[in-house]
């Protein structure tokens, strides 16, 4: 084990493979290629359409041992990773690897089969029960949990081989060009699939919506498709995108928001060009409205808007308020749509939009984004994977891309969350290192990292409730006391990536 | 001549039996909260509500905005057991509801004193908020408003008066026009604020905000409200404008060279600038400091001149 620079314990070998302590946020560049592939020929006339999943796992040369994935852009809807666990259980696969893009709680259905020996090891975080259970001993699973840019990285350097990936193409043609933006498992953007499609060694297409030749537009192309198959659904519509996304009603979470807003002003950069990202939920988007607002009240043009997409962004968009949309990942029916006809609302690959190992991504030019968390610490690291039972049931998202990559990383969260105070000592886990998160805003004050003198003066010129971390710390134990620590067993069933592929954290196994 | 009076723009309800949202009554910036025992708290949770209201208030002495606690009204059988168990909470004053004449504000001046004198505080500490919600009360209220010392405001409550009248409120509000003037003129007539009634359709944004304008244009300095999610929108409509900012500190800088010079009138751009402007003035820079639009310091000295 060794002690990364946060004080974090960390094993340097894990599961056989290496890994390095997490150091600082900028400075780690291993000397390396990109991947490659084997080259392929196609003559014409070959077809490229196969019968079943199990003749496409047959065809792809799928061995025990090897490594699959899938993507996870029809979220809680999708049907493709379990029905492609239970072929390789029913074909008698072994000691498989899942690298998908994230797992969600749909997936428990392939639990059997990880007791069974079938998949063993995950190299991608969970959502759900697979992380819960993997927690408390119940479910032997090895995790390694990464970000969305952590995870492009990983294909891209080739620290984990993707053997198989399976795209959940919701429109394709017979040569596997696909699009996610119609047919009955729309999803929109295709972001996190086209690393994928670029990187593993075979790649399946499989669609429940084949069309005739050319399919357009073309978001993966046939030129990376070794094979198409077809099956009659991929997924549960209402499951894959919300048909709404709204602003929260919540007093308290519409003033957290009016808080964020001011610090974004605050900050100077509410400006023409302004980039911007936030996430789908009721707070996150109240403060895109509170954002708007500000922007229409002093005439201010922004750039784009990044990340999960919705269909607020998407009015922002029309009605002119960023020239640009960059989606890898859309999260309504609304973005669904606008995806697929608005030619300023671009689709782009979880490489482009967070990879550090790359000539630039596009978290870089992000102005301000605004954070989730579970809990966060005195010295501003972030936890959103493991909630305060110690459980790991969040995946990372672009979390710590994002924060590392904005000029303004502004974390919202209630002060109480299920009566545990939201600001801790140490977080359970650090999924995103203090050193990259500037403002933490809750609706008991606003705390803002000591890098940031002027930004406080502003603020209390603003009279705001500017407040030391420890002070907005105090102020919420005494409603709530402090918790009691949490135990855990030596054994460490996870490890938190870090964007650039040095370890962050761990997650161990809870004392129950 | 009332100086300086409190900011009381926005005065929120939370009920008293609602634990989840006394906790919160210090994030909101409501210039102030009514904790309610009346009639938001059913009549099997009027003894926990008192409780839970007195054990915020000693939980939470470092304000910072004034407590009203609105009891039972001084007819039933719960008034006086509110103010027992409140009253050693120190909230900055009581809302009394059915305020229909002087004789009661005067009833409960006197049990303030009495509680007072038992507390140990100096005599006047509590501050009394009367609220006028029948036609009797409408009628009485120019005598109301100068029932005690204690009184900070009058405040207007159109649901019940609606329901004393026998008609509907409507969304625009013409048949509260009256009262509310009758409201004002007492208001004013007694040195008081003003605070106009609840706008109890927290999802409707714009009524309130239409609301909201019409009774400030009446004279109102302030509305209870049923919604922290009301409170910014109320603000906005009280906010001054910059251009009445700008005036307002011109005013300022003009009084003082007209007080430097040993006079309390003087021209700006071909207008007379005498006592009742500046004390507008006044008004306008303290409701922008409060938003925190502007620094100043009001020196009296300049406002009103030397003795």
């Amino acid at each position: 084990m060794a002690r990364n620079s946060l004080g974090r314990e960390v094993p340097e070998t894990w599961q056989g493979k290496r890994y390095d302590p997490y150091q600082d946020p900028f400075t780690r560049m291993p000397t390396m290629d990109r991947a490659t592939r084997p080259l392929v020929r196609r003559n014409p006339g070959e077809s490229k359409i196969l019968p079943s999943l199990r003749a496409a796992i047959e065809k792809s040369g799928l061995q025990d041992g090897m490594t699959i994935a899938t993507h996870h852009h029809l979220r809680n809807g999708d049907l493709l990773l379990n029905l492609i666990v239970k072929e390789l259980d029913a074909m008698g696969f072994r000691n498989i690897c899942i690298a998908s893009s994230s797992v969600h709680p749909v997936h428990a259905e392939i639990i059997p089969s990880i007791r069974k020996g079938v998949v063993t090891r995950c190299e991608t975080g969970v959502n759900g029960l697979i992380g819960e259970l993997a927690t408390k001993g119940e479910l032997d699973f090895p995790i390694v949990v990464r970000s969305h840019g952590g995870r492009a990285r990983m294909l891209v350097t080739d620290e984990v081989p993707v053997d198989v990936a399976f795209i959940a193409a919701p429109c394709c043609d017979e040569t596997g060009n696909l699009n996610g933006v119609s047919g009955p498992s729309a999803c929109g953007s295709l972001g996190y699939a086209f690393t994928d499609a670029r990187y593993a060694r075979k790649v399946v297409a499989v669609t429940d919506n084949l069309v005739p030749y050319p399919a357009s537009p073309v978001s993966i192309s046939q030129s990376d498709v070794d094979y198409v198959v077809v099956i009659d659904s991929l997924g549960d519509p209402k499951k894959i995108v919300s048909t709404t996304t709204r602003v929260t009603r919540d007093p308290a979470g519409l003033l957290i928001a009016h808080y964020a807003a001011e610090v974004i002003e605050a900050s100077g950069l509410l400006k023409d060009g302004f980039s911007f990202q936030t996430g789908a939920g009721g707070t996150s988007l109240a403060v895109a409205d509170a954002i708007k607002r500000k922007m229409l009240e002093q005439k201010v043009r922004g750039s784009f808007g990044c990340g999960g997409i919705t269909g607020y962004f998407v009015d922002m968009l029309e009605e002119g308020y960023f020239r640009t949309l960059f989606d890898v990942q859309c999260f309504d029916l609304r973005a669904v749509e606008s995806i697929g006809k608005n030619l300023t609302h671009r689709e782009i690959s979880a490489d482009l939009y967070a990879n550090p190992f790359n000539r630039g991504s596009v978290v870089n030019m992000l102005d301000a984004v605004i954070l989730g968390a579970t809990e966060v610490d005195v010295n501003f690291n972030v936890n959103v994977n493991t909630e305060s039972n110690g459980y790991l049931v969040h995946n990372t998202g672009g979390h710590s891309d994002t924060a590392a990559g904005a000029k303004l990383a502004v974390v919202v969260a209630p002060s109480i969350r299920g009566r545990l105070p939201i600001v801790r000592d140490e977080v359970t886990t650090i999924t995103t290192p203090g050193e990259t998160i500037d403002v933490v805003v809750t609706e008991r004050g606003i705390a803002v990292s000591d890098k940031h003198e002027g930004l406080r003066k502003e603020l209390l010129r603003r009279r705001l409730p500017l407040k030391d971390i420890r002070q907005l710390q105090a102020e919420i134990n005494a409603l709530t006391g402090k918790p009691r620590p949490l135990e855990f067993e030596d054994k460490v069933i996870a490890l938190i990536e870090y964007r650039d592929g040095s370890i962050i954290d761990v997650v161990r196994q809870v004392k129950e | 001549m009332v100086i300086q009076q409190r900011l009381r723009r926005t005065l929120l309800y939370v009920p008293g039996n609602m634990p989840g949202m006394l906790q919160n009554i210090p994030v909101f910036n409501a210039d102030g909260v009514m904790i309610d025992l009346e009639d938001a708290v059913p009549l099997s949770e009027k003894d926990a509500a008192r409780t839970l209201a007195r054990n915020f208030l000693v939980a939470f002495p470092d304000r910072s905005k004034e407590i009203f606690v609105r009891i039972n009204g001084l007819d039933t059988k719960y008034a006086l057991d509110d103010l027992r168990q409140v009253l050693p909470g120190r909230p900055d004053g009581i809302r009394l509801p059915k305020a229909d004449d002087p004789e009661v504000v005067e009833r409960l001046d006197t049990l303030l004193t009495e509680y007072e004198e038992r507390l140990g505080l100096e005599i006047g500490y509590f501050s009394i908020l009367p609220s006028i919600e029948s036609a009797v009360g409408v009628l009485n209220c120019v005598k109301t408003a100068q029932a005690s010392r204690r009184i900070v405001a009058l405040a207007f409550g159109a649901e019940d008066y609606t329901a004393s009248l026998e008609i509907q409120r409507t969304r625009s509000g013409e048949e509260l026009l009256g009262a509310r003037m009758q409201i004002v003129w007492a208001a004013k007539a007694a040195g008081l604020q003003a605070i106009d009634s609840v706008f109890a359709d927290a999802n409707d944004t714009d009524g309130l905000r239409a609301d909201t304008e019409l009774v400030k244009r009446l004279g109102f300095t302030g509305k209870s409200l049923v919604n922290p999610r009301q409170i910014e929108v109320v603000h906005d409509v009280f906010r001054p404008k910059q251009e009445e900012i700008d005036h307002a500190l011109e005013v300022m800088e003009a009084i003082k060279k007209a007080r430097e010079m040993g006079t309390g009138v003087i021209s700006l751009r071909g207008k007379m600038v005498d006592a009742p402007v500046v004390k507008r003035a006044a008004r306008t820079i303290r409701t922008a400091v409060a938003f925190g639009l502007i620094d100043y310091e009001l020196s009296n000295e300049v406002i009103y001149g030397q003795e």
